[in-house]
């Protein structure tokens, strides 16, 4: 269930310029504990921008970001710090090749929560059970597939226990029949209270399992809502034309 | 897994028989041509009016027998050499490879001076280390050290030199690895070092390991060179047996040894690389 009392994210007036070109253009948003927060919008609008500014992987060139009450934008945080509390899956899954599964979940466990070995190996396995790959688990990831990649990686940024999970286009790279397995991970971890920020294509899913849905054009946030409102009834002409475009693909 | 020729259909008996009688061509065609190889090797060198003399005072027999104990003595101060300068340059190469990769403003002289260090060894000939560590050390008269023993000094040089190269294969190994993997580790709050450390370098170091050995097959015969200062390796004492016996057999038999031992190192090159690629390329036929 969502705590409205306190954001657990809070972005305000992002704005993230390359050059003299705006990719991010005054974002305000707030994701709440157990929330899930969709982005969605074309391609180059700016989704993943700005999750990695949230990461802090990219620099931002104005506004702030606070994570719960600590600004993280603020000069001198510690990005190291910061990051192991902000969880990222990428499109690509970037699982670490030279890695077996089970190492590529205890690797930030052992090195950055700095928890002992044995321990790590056990919050590890207890993943990979749920998501059903505790058989796999001294595979290495050029031996699984992109779905049981993409698992393992979402469950590498769980397992930290972050305070948000930040989700990019992570089915995006997937073929259609691995989508699925995806989704379900995600449904599981929604049920489990897990504060999600996602950016996605699949505006079914989106419907389905987002609690807020943000619409982005060109940088800035053009229209948003509650799910179900959001899509049953957007109000500017381009959340329609984007959402007609979309049904037909 | 093959099928028998009983069990498939015409056009693959056709196919095999086909293929059986390009076989057969092949076998014949490289017969012939080496044939024709062996009879001008012949008539270019074993026919030349010279031939006799030559094989005299380069394929001695006897001589070689009575060179033996010295060169090979020689050729176990090389490989006490080589591996002791392998290690070094491995450690070293290293090294030099991740200090060119540091970020931090601190490490700019580092930085710096690891470049201009890789630009120094890289120009300069190895002969040339050799007489400016072998002669230019001694001459600074560090009485604390004591004398120094020329393989000491021909190691440093090896060492030097073989750094500056094997630091641009580490480099390159370094570079060559996916950003999105570093992305991903400091995604998840490893610090940069530690992203090095634990994620870059282990898939570096796999990728660097054919053009390493490359490196390695190449240090192996240079460890000769130590000779230049001096030291009684398989070359030196080779050069003493040819004084001695006015005769060159020693150096073929030097020679001789460096090939044979650089050959076991090769061929596991060669393997591995060719396991690598083969892991690179599985599934896809060329």
């Amino acid at each position: 269930m969502i705590d409205w009392s306190k954001p657990r994210l809070r972005v305000t007036n992002l704005k993230k310029h390359y050059e003299d070109r705006a990719v991010l253009d005054g974002i305000d948003l707030e994701v709440f504990p157990g929330q899930i927060v969709a982005l969605i919008g074309a391609s180059g609008s700016g989704k993943s921008t700005l999750l990695r500014c949230v990461n802090l992987i990219e620099e931002i060139s104005d506004g702030q970001i606070f994570l719960e009450t600590e600004e993280i934008s603020a000069p001198g945080v510690n990005h190291d710090r910061v990051r192991a509390q902000v969880g990222l899956v990428f499109q690509s899954f970037n699982l670490f090749s030279h890695l077996s599964i089970l190492q590529n979940i205890t690797l930030a466990l052992i090195h950055v929560k700095k928890i002992a070995k044995p321990e790590a190996e056990r919050i590890a396995r207890k993943w990979l059970e749920r998501i059903g790959l505790g058989d796999r688990a001294d595979s290495y990831p050029d031996k699984i597939s992109g779905g049981q990649q993409q698992r393992t990686a979402i469950v590498r940024a769980v397992a930290m226990d972050p305070k948000v999970l930040l989700l990019d286009e992570v089915t995006s790279a997937l073929d259609p029949e691995l989508v699925g397995e995806v989704l379900d991970l995600i449904r599981d971890l929604k049920a489990g209270g897990t504060t999600i920020l996602m950016a996605t294509h699949e505006l079914s899913f989106a419907r389905e399992v987002a609690d807020w849905v943000i619409f982005l054009e060109q940088g800035k946030i053009y229209e948003q809502g509650e799910a179900k409102d959001f899509f049953e009834n957007p109000k500017r002409d381009r959340t329609k034309e984007f959402l007609a475009r979309m049904a037909n693909n | 897994m093959a099928l028998s020729d009983s069990e498939v259909s015409k056009a693959e008996l056709d196919r095999r028989a086909f293929r059986r009688s390009q076989r057969s061509r092949s076998v014949l065609v490289a017969f012939i041509s080496t044939l024709v190889f062996a009879i001008l090797v012949w008539f270019g060198l074993i026919a030349t009016p010279g031939w006799s003399r030559v094989q005299e005072s380069f394929f001695s027999w006897d001589v070689a027998v009575q060179a033996w104990p010295r060169v090979l003595d020689g050729l176990l101060l090389n490989l006490r050499v080589l591996a002791v300068a392998a290690v070094l340059v491995v450690i070293f190469g290293l090294l030099i490879a991740v200090i060119r990769t540091l970020k931090s403003p601190v490490f700019f002289p580092l930085r710096v001076l690891a470049k201009g260090y890789v630009d120094l060894f890289r120009g300069m000939p190895l002969i040339i280390v050799l007489y400016l560590v072998g002669f230019g050390i001694p001459g600074l008269r560090l009485e604390f050290l004591g004398r120094i023993p020329a393989e000491v000094l021909g190691t440093i040089a090896l060492t030097l030199t073989y750094s500056a190269y094997v630091s641009e294969v580490f480099r390159a190994g370094i570079e060559s690895v996916h950003s999105s993997q570093r992305l991903a580790a400091r995604s998840l709050g490893l610090s940069n070092a530690q992203s090095m450390r634990l994620v870059v370098l282990p898939q570096a170091v796999r990728k660097v390991v054919p053009p390493l050995m490359n490196d390695f097959v190449a240090l192996q015969k240079d460890v000769g060179l130590i000779s230049v200062l001096g030291a009684i390796d398989a070359v030196r004492g080779a050069q003493i047996e040819v004084a001695k016996f006015a005769n060159f057999t020693p150096y073929v038999l030097a020679g001789l040894l460096f090939v044979l031992l650089a050959i076991p190192t090769i061929r596991l090159a060669d393997y591995v690389t060719k396991r690598l690629s083969d892991k690179e390329q599985a599934g896809v036929a060329l």
